[in-house]
């Protein structure tokens, strides 16, 4: 049984560590930024304009790209445990008497902490730059980034417990993180892509926030949104159970 | 009754290579043990298994009363740990280091308070409490780890290679507070190091460690009146069985024109044993260190390097033999 003392001294520890390196959270908004921006106004200047209806290309991005920043610092924060590991960070919490569902939970909130502070600036610059929304759709879009969130850091919470070198991260990302972001639909509507890639943004499960997301930022949708929370919450569930299961297991690795 | 037991504990990887080998050992409260040996010996592994880190393959072991398989969360409520590499974290400041930990095992927010001040003051780190740990020394941040063991008031304290990668006056600093932390609060410690002298220094009871067994065992003294007191090293032409019936020597051993004799009383009997060997080159006189009884007991010594191997340096010692 998860301890909630436990819980909240791993997430503490992980806020404590993500404020103080300036170097990890400035350097996450770059990409993004530059995908909003550079991408989305040059690249979508006219092809997309009317096809994804009002507010244009860049509008029709934003809700992709916040995605897309989330989906990256949170998949990486978990992926990080294989460093923490080889550096011995982890001993010291997998020595104490906590469980270890505890400290996958208070890993979670960690990871979801910091790619919520993220997701959070991205969706003030949005706001003001892009598309303008009411309090209520940004109380909306924070709850759907938290449920994303909380799946993609079990995800890469997984993936970093049962990996065991650091080759694992270019692994990840050529073969989880960027098919994730490209199946989502996050740069153009998943209507466009070739019938026999249909079936795999399907199977993503990114590719129902988005659709939320877009729902609640622009009022455009493919799926119900009931649906769209539904298809996360089930993946988050699982990850979440699998996640428990691999820190379980995990033993130092030495 | 022992704090510590170990009955055939076993830790193998892979179908080869047998870390630690059935075994047995019994640890008593208050006693401050250590485990001596080589890179690769299974220390370490053993020190993991005990603190629930790893599964054992075989065998059972209690700690502080409490089975490792079957009760792991008491376990880890009754020890603390000083790991080998540097555990505490860079970003945060000595005293959250510590509040973390405190966090972590459960203690009421004022006991952790105290107990920081406490445990900060015993290793006498109260002046840097606020700096963050990127900006201490290594035996600081040790001292930082010695502090963070014990703030949980662990039965045990296990440290592993304490004081590796320090320089000697840290070190130095380390063994005062070992023994002062064994004095003043008879602390149960076990640590595991691959210097002679810090076992010899800091142990009542070592156990020599080699391919994973325990092959000598008792206290220091002990360990070494096994192979005498002293040790004479002879260069010359000398006649060893001469030398062997003398009643003060335990051993005479010779190679490359170097006679090493094991005896007791060396100050009180050299000159009786010179009388019977007769004009050498040289003389030389030491007293036996645990490394002779390394040597005595494995016919090799044990290594200086620094840095533990683990059984990644077994894997390879034993493709090595088959060759």
């Amino acid at each position: 049984m998860p301890e909630l003392h436990g819980i909240y001294a791993v997430w503490k520890r992980e806020l404590l560590v993500y404020i103080r390196e300036k170097e990890r959270v400035i350097g996450s908004f770059v990409s993004p930024l530059l995908w909003l921006f550079v991408f989305g106004s040059g690249i979508g200047g006219g092809m997309y304009a009317g096809a994804s209806g009002s507010g244009g290309y860049q509008a029709f991005i934003f809700p992709g790209i916040l995605t897309m920043s989330v989906l990256f610092v949170s998949m990486f924060y978990g992926l990080y445990i294989i460093w923490d590991r080889k550096l011995d960070f982890l001993k010291e919490v997998l020595v104490a008497p906590v469980s270890r569902s505890s400290i996958f939970l208070g890993k979670v909130s960690g990871g979801m902490t910091d790619s919520l502070i993220q997701g959070v600036i991205i969706l003030v610059i949005g706001a003001f730059l892009i598309v303008p929304i009411s309090p209520l759709q940004f109380v909306g879009t924070l709850l759907v980034l938290a449920l994303l969130t909380f799946f993609t850091t079990s995800l890469g919470l997984i993936m970093g417990a049962n990996l065991h070198s650091q080759e694992g991260f270019a692994l990840v990302m050529n073969f989880v993180m960027w098919p994730m972001f490209f199946f989502s639909g996050a740069l153009f509507p998943v209507s466009q892509l070739p019938s026999y890639f249909e079936p795999i943004s399907l199977a993503n499960p990114v590719t129902y926030a988005v659709d939320a997301l877009r729902t609640i930022i622009l009022g455009q949708s493919l799926f119900p949104f009931y649906l769209d929370i539904a298809i996360l919450s089930v993946f988050s569930f699982l990850a979440a159970v699998l996640g428990v299961i691999s820190f379980g297991h995990l033993q130092q690795a030495k | 009754m022992a704090i510590i037991s170990c009955k055939s504990l076993t830790k193998q990887y892979g179908a080869k290579v047998l870390a630690v080998d059935k075994l047995d050992l019994d640890i008593e409260e208050g006693e401050v043990f250590g485990l001596l040996g080589p890179n690769g010996a299974g220390k370490t592994t053993t020190i993991s298994m005990l603190c629930t880190l790893i599964h054992s393959t075989s065998g059972q072991a209690s700690v502080a009363g409490f089975d490792i398989k079957k009760q792991p969360s008491k376990v880890r409520q009754n020890i603390g740990i000083v790991f080998q590499e540097p555990s505490v974290d860079d970003l945060l400041s000595g005293r959250e280091n510590l509040e973390l930990h405190g966090m972590l095992y459960g203690m009421k927010e004022q006991d952790r308070n105290a107990r920081i001040g406490e445990m900060l003051e015993l290793v006498g780190l109260t002046d840097r409490a606020n700096d963050l740990v990127r900006e201490y020394s290594g035996g600081m941040r040790r001292r930082l780890e010695i502090a963070r063991g014990l703030m949980h008031r662990p039965k045990v304290l296990f440290l592993d290679e304490p004081t590796l990668g320090l320089d000697p006056q840290s070190r130095t600093h380390i063994w005062d507070y070992i023994r002062r932390l064994s004095k003043e609060h008879g602390t149960t410690m076990v640590l595991t190091t691959h210097y002679m002298e810090e076992a010899d220094l800091l142990c009542n009871r070592i156990g020599i460690m080699d391919l994973g067994k325990i092959i000598a065992l008792g206290t220091p003294r002990e360990l070494k009146s096994k192979i005498g007191e002293d040790i004479v090293r002879l260069r010359g032409a000398v006649d060893a069985d001469k030398i062997r019936k003398l009643k003060f020597v335990r051993k005479a051993a010779q190679e490359d024109g170097i006679t090493t004799v094991a005896l007791v009383d060396a100050p009180v009997n050299l000159q009786a044993l010179l009388k019977v060997v007769g004009r050498v080159d040289s003389v030389e006189v030491r007293e036996v260190t645990l490394n002779d009884v390394f040597l005595h007991y494995t016919g090799k010594e044990i290594h200086k390097e620094e840095g533990e191997g683990g059984w990644f340096e077994r894997v390879a010692r034993s493709g090595g033999n088959r060759a």
